[in-house]
């Protein structure tokens, strides 16, 4: 099967491990990987700030980008979610309503695609040690999807997954929100940390990076020593003992 | 009181919110056992999601056709003897009920709670035409004693103060020798406002639903106290935004359903009733009714892009799931209406002016969105608030640069290609032990209190280590 992987600019930019943790694990199950050149960004920070022109430009050059590709597979609820509003966002437009509404049917975030395309919920994947996992709120609510990645995490040998209190409440993320409200914002993912270490897991596991950023930057300033990884980064393990993945 | 309940700017306002634990506490364990109370009675309804479509079709199709149905409504009211007054603006509207407290001669007012009351500053108003007026909802009365602390719950108003906060504004205020415990608390205030009840001239209430084809109003109380404040004085105003309004009682009782258990989490609450004109010959009901149909910038809303907005039936399910409220608390939104509902609706109601801010106290995790019985999309209405603002350049400069920069950058391969050369570097040179230590002002808020990491080195880049596998994979 033909894959066109969508790096997203986070991992381009900051978390490069996990791209190559979710080719790897895609090839890993016979899909053939492609990555169209010209790809950047969704365009969520700007559209969510209220930028709906200047985020046009990124939506756009998304379509374009991917607009060969059979299956766009993504390491990110959050930017998957953004994908499925275009065609809100282009209702109307002749010349891009189309090409939204194509780009929304084909993408799939990384645990979404590898479950309900691929059909797959063993990848044969093993790690020792005890994991929570964070459930994004754009992957949860907007994209609707909460269960493939603990579809997936239950087949993982050697992992405990412990629950999450309050698991449904926002990290504080919210892209720009965290950086345009950074007091309020901060004591969101205090408390989120503070659910996190209750736990007593040594892994803090998710799909979205931003928020592991958010988190893991919390956990690493309280000195709190759990790791956090990208659910691909856990899914391409292999027999080997939590060494903990990005970016803690 | 009115919209604005707070001059201060926001940031004041957040930063005393969130250095309140005594009002973060009541407000995340209500949010935690509300949660689980709503869910079961939820899920006692059978479809739940069935039936926020029907709550959602019914506030659409009443807002589509609301000039029929409040003609309609007009119509039944004035045939049964009662009269109903459309007010432009909340100035308009405080007028009219002033008249007709001057004209009635009235001295004591009682008033159960009303949120519309507060937009058109009618305590005001009435206490300076010399009147008496109790708030007669347990929670309102607690903040009326407490000198009119402002309500920081669309539900429950007093949800800021905690027990022994309530108990000492009663010794304070009203010579009350009890112990903290709720129930008599209650027992006491309930026995100071029977009195108000039976002395009083005039009956205000607000108004959960009007019924259109029956020329009624509908209350939905828990205390029984806004029956009492329609069913005792000879003379009941009741007060509506004029979105409140249902066709017949078939959609009441739907939208009801959904209220009580968004709300509370019960079925329905104690005391549901549909309170009109009373026909001749009944003992029971006042002897003139009165419906004041507020209007106060609603029909700009109306058929705007934030019409849905008006499906509103003022549950505060948004509020008691939403994460900022959570730590910020009722009052840091400084308008009557906090919480999710209130960044939507406050900004439209009192301008950007003293609002701009509230649109951008959400992370948009859309928690407000999938709770509300009738399905508005909360987060997608602070979106369009913050297209607005930005429209209107009231955001700041550098930030629309440095967003008109991110746009170009994020749009094109080549220049975020350069983007990322540069970043790296970057990053190591404001970094200390792989963290990154300082950052432009942009971030800095975001590096006090967490650490930002610094890009992965074990590879340049994804696209470098794609372009170096055998076979090519990336391009
Ligand atoms: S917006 Fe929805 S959830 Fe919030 S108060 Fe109104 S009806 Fe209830």
């Amino acid at each position: 099967m033909k894959v066109s992987i969508f790096s997203t600019c986070l991992v381009d930019l900051m978390t490069p491990n996990v791209g190559i943790a979710m080719v790897e694990v895609l090839e890993r199950l016979g899909c053939e990987i492609d990555h169209p050149a010209s790809q950047v960004c969704c365009g969520q920070p700007a559209y969510n700030s209220g930028y709906l022109e200047d985020s046009r430009l990124a939506m756009k050059n998304m379509m374009l980008a991917f607009e060969h590709s059979d299956y766009v597979v993504g390491p990110s609820g959050s930017c998957i979610a953004m994908f499925h509003e275009y065609p809100k966002i282009f209702k109307g437009d002749p010349n891009w309503e189309l090409k939204a509404i194509a780009l929304k049917e084909k993408a799939y975030e990384f645990t979404q695609f590898i479950v309900r395309v691929l059909g797959v919920t063993d990848v044969g994947a093993s790690l020792e040690g005890t994991a929570t996992y964070h459930r994004s709120c754009h992957m949860t609510r907007l994209l609707g999807e909460r269960e493939t990645p603990f579809q997936l995490l239950e087949q993982v040998q050697g992992l405990q997954l412990e629950p999450l209190k309050n698991s449904d409440n926002c990290c504080g993320f919210g892209g720009t929100f965290s950086v345009k409200m950074p007091e309020i914002s901060g004591q969101m993912v205090d408390e989120k940390c503070g659910c996190v270490v209750d736990t007593g897991a040594d892994i803090l596991i998710s799909a979205d990076m931003g928020c592991l950023l958010n988190i893991g930057g919390r956990l690493s300033r309280k000195g709190e020593p759990v790791k956090i990884m990208h659910i691909a980064e856990v899914l391409n393990q292999q027999n080997t003992a939590a060494k903990g993945g990005s970016p803690t | 009181m009115s919209l604005q309940t707070d001059k201060r700017e926001f940031n004041e306002r957040t930063t005393d919110g969130i250095g309140n634990p005594f009002m973060r506490n009541a407000v995340s364990s209500a949010q935690d056992s509300l949660k689980t109370r709503r869910l079961t009675a939820a899920a006692s309804l059978g479809d739940w999601e069935q039936w926020r479509t029907l709550g959602q079709q019914i506030r659409q199709h009443t807002l589509k056709h609301l000039d029929y149905y409040l003609g309609q409504l007009a119509d039944n009211i004035e045939k049964k003897g009662g009269h109903i007054y459309f007010a432009k603006t909340k100035e308009e509207a405080s007028d009219y009920i002033r008249d007709i407290i001057v004209k009635k001669k009235a001295k004591k007012i009682v008033k159960s709670k009303s949120m519309v009351t507060e937009e058109i500053e009618m305590n005001h108003v009435l206490m300076e035409a010399g009147c008496e007026l109790i708030e007669t909802d347990l929670g309102e009365y607690i903040l009326q004693m407490d000198d009119w602390d402002p309500p920081s719950h669309i539900v429950a108003p007093a949800l800021h103060k905690d027990r022994t906060q309530i108990q000492s504004v009663f010794t304070e205020k009203l010579g009350y020798t009890g112990d903290e415990s709720p129930e008599n608390l209650a027992r006491f205030a309930r026995t100071v406002l029977r009195q108000k009840f039976l002395e009083a001239d005039v009956g205000i209430t607000g108004c959960n639903f009007a019924v259109a084809n029956l020329g009624a109003i509908n209350l939905v109380t828990n205390e029984g106290n806004g029956d009492l404040t329609a069913a005792i004085p000879k003379t009941h105003i009741a007060v509506m935004g004029m979105e409140r309004i249902v066709p017949t009682l078939e959609e009441m009782e739907v939208l009801d359903n959904l209220l009580c258990r968004s709300a509370v989490g019960q079925k329905l609450t104690s005391y549901i009733s549909v309170i009109g004109p009373s026909a001749s010959g009944e003992t029971d009901g006042p002897e003139d009714f009165h419906l004041v149909v507020v209007d106060n910038g609603r029909s700009d809303i109306l058929g705007s892009e934030f019409n849905e907005a008006l499906q509103c039936i003022r549950c505060g399910a948004c509020l008691n799931v939403c994460p900022v409220y959570r730590h910020i608390g009722g009052h840091a939104y400084g308008s009557i209406y906090p919480g999710p509902i209130g960044a939507v609706i406050t900004p439209l109601l009192g301008g950007y002016d003293d609002y701009k801010e509230l649109p951008f106290a959400s992370s948009l995790c859309a928690a407000c969105t999938d709770v509300c019985p009738v399905k508005i999309p909360l987060h997608e209405q602070l979106i369009l608030h913050r297209q607005k603002i930005v429209k209107e350049k009231r955001t700041g400069a550098v930030e629309r640069l440095q967003m008109k920069t991110a746009g170009r950058l994020l749009s094109s391969r080549v220049l975020f290609g350069k983007a990322l050369r540069f970043a790296n570097p970057a990053s190591r040179l404001l970094s200390r032990h792989g963290r990154i230590v300082r950052g432009p002002e942009l971030v800095r808020g975001w590096i006090n209190t967490r650490d930002l990491s610094q890009p992965v080195k074990q590879q340049d880049s994804f696209r470098a280590w794609l372009d170096k596998r055998k076979g090519g994979a990336g391009q």
